[in-house]
C-alpha cells in the first residue's frame, strides 16, 4: 500500500511540476492577504493573538484552494476509474493525496511565513522557530488529513467548487482555535510558550481523529 | 466455466433503469459484441462488467468473480478501454503507462514491449495533451493490456484509427489476442463479423441475443 501510495504521490508530484495549479495560486493568495491586511488594518505589526490569527486564517483560506484542486485530474482525466481498475488499497489514493496536500503546503509556507514575518509581525520570532515550525507541521498534518478526504468528497459531486470551502472549513475550526492559540504566546511582546504543550497535544489528538477517521471511510466515497 | 454469465442484470441511475433484464453467457476465448443506438445501456453494462458499476439485481459473473462482491478480484484479470483514455493529459505516454504499470504491479519492460507493440515508441516521450486522437487511443489500448488481462471490455475500441493502427492492434486486442471480448460499436456488420454473439440493447432491455442478423441489429437505431 505504501509503493502504491508512493507511486500516486511521485505522479501528482510530477504533475504539479509541469502544470503548476496549486502551489503558486495558493502562494500567490496567501501573499496577496498578507500584503491586504498590512494596508487594510493600517499597522505596521501585529503581535499577539491578532497575528496568530492572521496567520492561521489565510494559511488555512489558502489551504481550500489545493484541496478544490486536489482530485482535479483524477476527475477530468478519468484517474479515479483508473484506480479502482487496479488492485491497489483505495487507502493508498487517501495517503498519496494527504501527503501530496501537505508538501504543498509546506512549500507555500517556505515563502509565506517569512513574508508574514516581514510584513505583519512585530516582535520577531526570537528563538520561538522551533515551536512554531512544530505547530505548523501538526497543523499541515491535520489540514492534509481533513482536506484529502473533503477533496475526494467535493470530487464526487456537482457543486465541488462551492463543497469544498463549505466542508472543509467548519472541519477545521478546532485546528484552528488550536494552532492559533498554540501561536499566540510566541508572537508576543514577552514571549512565553505558556500551555504550549496542551495545544499540541491537542493538535496530536485532532490529526489522530482525523487521519484515522479518514482512513476508516475513504474506501466508501469511492463506492459507486 | 464461462467467462461471464449475466441473468437478469439490472442497473439503475436513480428511478431510471439503464439495464433491465441483460441475460447472456460468454464462453473464455469469446467475443461479444453489444449493440444498440446511444443511451442504449451499452456503456453501463461494458462498467458493470468492469466492477465500476454495481449491479443492483440479477446474477453477474465475471471469470468466476461473483459481483459485486468479488469486485476485488477483477482488477488482475479485466481490462478495460472506455471512451475516456484514462491518461493524464500533462504527462508523456511513456509515463503513464509506467505509472498505470506500477499500479498493476508490472514492469517497466512491459511497457517498452507495449510501445512498441502499439508503434509509439518514437511518440513516447510527448505529453498525451500534444498527441492525435488516434494515438491516444493507441496507448489507451496499450493501458488496458499492460497486465495481460483475460477479458478485455472494449468501448468503440477503433475510435480514432486509421486502417494501419487498428491492424497493428488487432494481436493485442483483436480476435487474434486470444481474449475473451466484449465489444462495443456502431459498425453493425464489422462488430458482428467480428464476434461470436451478439446482445441488441433498447433503451437498457435486451431485445436480441445469440446470432444476430445485420438486418435485426439496424432495427435498433430506428
Amino acid at each position: 500500500m505504501i509503493r502504491t501510495a508512493g507511486t500516486i504521490l511521485r505522479k501528482d508530484l510530477r504533475l504539479e511540476l509541469r502544470t503548476k495549479e496549486s502551489v503558486p495560486a495558493m502562494t500567490l493568495f496567501t501573499l496577496t492577504v498578507y500584503v491586504l491586511f498590512h494596508f487594510g488594518l493600517d499597522r505596521d505589526s501585529l503581535d499577539g493573538d491578532l497575528a496568530s490569527g492572521v496567520l492561521w486564517v489565510t494559511l488555512l483560506l489558502a489551504s481550500v484552494i489545493g484541496v478544490s484542486r486536489l482530485y482535479a485530474a483524477e476527475r477530468e482525466q478519468g484517474g479515479v476509474d483508473a484506480l479502482l481498475l487496479a488492485p491497489v488499497d483505495r487507502t493508498a489514493l487517501f495517503l498519496a493525496k494527504a501527503a501530496g496536500l501537505l508538501l504543498f503546503l509546506v512549500a507555500v509556507e517556505i515563502v509565506a511565513v517569512p513574508a508574514f514575518a516581514i510584513l505583519l509581525l512585530g516582535p520577531g520570532l526570537g528563538g520561538a522557530l522551533p515551536e512554531l515550525l512544530a505547530i505548523l507541521m501538526l497543523g499541515n498534518l491535520g489540514v492534509a488529513a481533513v482536506g484529502a478526504l473533503v477533496g475526494a468528497l467535493a470530487a464526487e459531486s456537482r457543486a465541488r467548487e462551492l463543497t469544498a470551502p463549505l466542508l472543509l472549513l467548519p472541519l477545521l475550526v478546532p485546528l484552528l482555535i488550536s494552532c492559533a492559540q498554540a501561536t499566540e504566546p510566541l508572537f508576543r511582546q514577552e514571549q512565553g510558550p505558556e500551555d504550549l504543550g496542551r495545544w499540541l497535544g491537542l493538535l496530536t489528538l485532532y490529526d489522530v481523529v482525523f487521519v484515522l477517521l479518514s482512513v476508516a471511510v475513504f474506501d466508501y466515497l469511492l463506492e459507486d | 466455466m464461462p467467462a461471464i454469465e449475466l441473468d437478469g442484470l439490472e442497473r439503475r441511475y436513480g428511478e431510471r433503469a439503464a439495464l433491465a433484464g441483460v441475460s447472456v453467457t460468454v464462453e473464455a476465448g469469446q467475443t461479444l459484441v453489444v449493440l444498440g443506438a446511444n443511451g442504449a445501456g451499452k456503456t453501463t453494462l461494458l462498467r458493470v462488467l468492469s466492477g465500476l458499476l454495481r449491479p443492483h439485481a440479477g446474477t453477474v459473473r465475471v471469470l468466476g468473480a461473483e459481483l459485486p462482491g468479488e469486485r476485488w478480484r477483477l482488477p488482475r484479470l479485466v481490462g478495460y478501454l472506455g471512451h475516456d483514455p484514462l491518461l493524464y493529459r500533462d504527462l508523456t505516454g511513456r509515463e503513464n503507462l509506467r505509472y498505470h504499470a506500477r499500479l498493476h504491479g508490472v514492469g517497466d519492460e512491459r511497457v517498452t514491449e507495449l510501445l512498441e507493440a502499439v508503434g509509439m515508441e518514437r511518440r513516447a516521450d510527448e505529453p498525451i495533451a500534444e498527441l492525435s486522437r488516434g494515438m491516444v487511443q493507441r496507448l489507451a489500448t496499450a493501458r488496458a493490456v499492460l497486465h495481460d488481462p483475460a477479458l478485455v471490455l472494449l468501448d468503440e475500441p477503433r475510435a480514432g484509427l486509421d486502417p494501419a493502427a487498428t491492424e497493428l492492434l488487432e494481436p493485442l486486442v483483436g480476435r487474434g489476442s486470444g481474449r475473451t471480448r466484449v465489444l462495443v460499436t456502431h459498425d453493425i456488420e464489422g462488430g458482428l463479423a467480428d464476434s461470436d454473439l451478439a446482445v441488441g440493447l433498447k433503451d437498457g432491455r435486451q431485445v436480441l441475443a445469440g446470432s444476430v442478423q445485420a438486418a435485426e441489429a439496424r432495427a435498433l437505431y430506428s
